[in-house]
């Protein structure tokens, strides 16, 4: 009973250790937002300010636009991920419910799009939006988003698995297939949504790549070229990079407390970023 | 007309107006999905072909790209830099993975908040968090004044070393997916029958027999799932790079990704010599993924 008492507090120990070790950068961010420039890197290390430098804060929003980089993101985030759903949503209750012929293939069609890097399509994506006039617009960044074969592929999967006497009895009844799909499957379907629109939301907020090649006003900014851009432009300003960090990571922090086990479910099905 | 063939009848335009429907359905997100991915896909195939500024004309130069990345050493340098990045960052990523999910798989109380805490560098921007790696890693910074402080006279420059740059980003992408590989596996361990431990006992296994002999050889599919996808992740790896060290010092953190955006985007843009680094990229991951289609029969064992 001892014996396996202590083994316990071992495995709770090293738990901890990596808990603090994962944290760290986190806490160190934070902290390090209200210090001043020399405290950051005194030695010996000190991890808590003297005093917490508040005004770091009004000094970011002095510096940079960040209030409109919220807005930016938000705005492509909510849109972007509103679009996608939709357009997912329809194609594979297609997919998973409606016979027609070439159905397999133009599914495989889609799956195997999946495994192709964007460096791939960003440059004649660059092209054609450029032709389009798109180039430094939102618009680009939120209709790239809406077509993502990966959200096809997350209901459709999803969408299978509700049984096919469901859809037969609504048919029998002669439901319309547009009725069966807003009446039946969506609201049946509303974790595999939520998955869904946790992603696709977080996704977009923290997409880098887009932005950084499609947008070049600064008022036009998302929250990470505009962290970035901060970081570039005030190198040295090591406070206030912190600062702008974890304003940077407040609200995707705040959604991911009350909805974790979306966010979890739907980084599993997708696979790595970095 | 007989019956069965009214039946057919009735079946056919049944069929019909389901294809129809089908067809609705399907087509705003065919459409988009045409334009915006499967034309570029194509598009970019050809590009390859081309020597192009973006800008001017563009000129046909057959396999001219291609035959390029035998002679450029940054394209070598970059290529090298991804497998270096893969061969220290996944084995390692899972086998911590693996030893924390192990550890979580006990009863112990608030595995929930540990949960949230080891997952929590999956959701957070790697732009963000990786400037502020920079810092931690500073020649100053808290990691140094670590090593310092257990007796190290020079601890490393990390980032502002050729030598362990590349080095200073494998630990931040490790201690990124770690906890991703815990919660995966976490899954994939409280799968398995516990009659399996029962019969290793009574058959007389001691502990790293039932965990060579049952809990790796049944946690083999998610172990495979786990390595398949960061294999694939640690090729596209870009914010990071982005975020730390833009490629440098020098060249010594220059990966395929960051490679093809200069190419493309930076100073003397070469679209078709980018469009051909693109290119190489998705054999690569291609190859990947065929083994992972021929590789779960063989390796993964039920």
């Amino acid at each position: 009973m001892t014996k396996k008492r202590i083994g316990t507090i071992v495995i709770v120990l090293v738990l901890l250790l990596v808990a603090a070790v994962t944290i760290f950068p986190f806490l160190w961010m934070v902290l390090g937002s209200l210090k001043t420039k020399s405290e950051l890197f005194a030695t010996p290390m000190r991890l808590l300010p003297e005093t917490p430098i508040w005004r770091n804060y009004v000094r970011i929003f002095e510096k940079v636009p960040f209030l409109q980089f919220y807005f930016n993101t938000a705005k492509i985030a909510v849109l972007a991920t509103l679009g996608q759903v939709l357009t997912c949503a329809f194609s594979a209750y297609a997919f998973a419910k409606l016979q027609f012929r070439g159905r397999d293939a133009l599914f495989i069609l889609y799956l195997a799009t999946l495994m192709i890097p964007y460096q791939v399509t960003m440059i004649p994506q660059y092209e054609m939006l450029g032709k389009l006039g798109l180039l430094n617009t939102h618009a680009a960044l939120i209709i790239l988003r809406w077509f993502s074969p990966f959200g096809v592929f997350l209901l459709r999967q999803f969408f299978i698995t509700i049984p096919d006497s469901l859809n037969e009895a609504a048919r029998i009844d002669g439901a319309s297939e547009a009725r069966i799909f807003f009446q039946f499957m969506l609201p049946l379907s509303k974790s595999a949504i939520a998955t869904l629109v946790t992603l696709t939301f977080l996704n977009a907020w923290n997409e880098f790549m887009g932005p950084l090649i499609f947008l070049n006003d600064k008022a036009k900014f998302t929250l990470q070229i505009g962290i970035r851009y901060f970081q570039q432009e005030f190198g040295t300003e090591y406070t206030l990079i912190m600062g702008a960090t974890t304003l940077s990571l407040i609200p995707i922090l705040i959604i991911y407390i009350f909805a974790q086990k979306y966010f979890i479910e739907g980084i599993a099905s997708s696979g790595l970023k970095g | 007309m007989s019956t069965a063939a009214k039946a057919r009848r009735n079946t056919s335009r049944y069929l019909r107006s389901q294809r129809n429907t089908a067809i609705l359905f399907l087509l705003p997100n065919f459409l988009g999905f045409l334009i915006f991915i499967v034309y570029p896909v194509i598009k970019a195939l050809h590009t390859s072909f081309f020597k192009w500024d973006g800008l001017t004309e563009k000129t046909f130069v057959g396999l001219g790209n291609y035959q390029r990345l035998f002679t450029d050493e940054t394209f070598h340098i970059s290529l090298l830099n991804n497998v270096h990045f893969t061969l220290i960052t996944v084995p390692l990523s899972i086998a911590f993975g693996i030893a924390i999910a192990m550890l979580m798989n006990v009863k112990i109380p608030g595995i929930k908040v540990f949960r949230t805490i080891y997952f929590l560098p999956q959701v957070t921007s790697m732009i963000a968090i990786g400037i502020v790696w920079t810092t931690i890693l500073a020649n100053y910074g808290p990691v140094n004044q670590f090593l310092e402080f257990m007796g190290m006279t020079e601890p490393p420059k990390w980032l502002s070393s050729t030598q362990w740059a590349l080095i200073s980003v494998e630990i931040v992408s490790i201690w990124r997916s770690m906890g991703y590989n815990a919660i995966i596996l976490l899954a994939g361990l409280q799968g398995i029958n516990g009659e399996l431990y029962e019969a290793g006992k009574i058959d007389g296994a001691n502990a790293w027999q039932r965990f060579s002999k049952i809990t790796l050889p049944m946690l083999s599919p998610t172990i495979f799932f786990c390595t398949i996808m960061q294999v694939i992740g640690s090729f596209q790896v870009f914010d990071t790079i982005m975020a730390m060290t833009q490629g440098g010092p020098g060249r010594a953190t220059n990966v395929l990704t960051y490679y093809i955006y200069r190419r493309a985007f930076l100073d003397d843009p070469q679209l078709g010599y980018a469009s051909a680094i693109a290119y190489v990229l998705f054999a690569i991951i291609l190859v990947i993924t065929l083994i992972q289609f021929r590789g779960q029969k063989k390796w993964v064992n039920y």
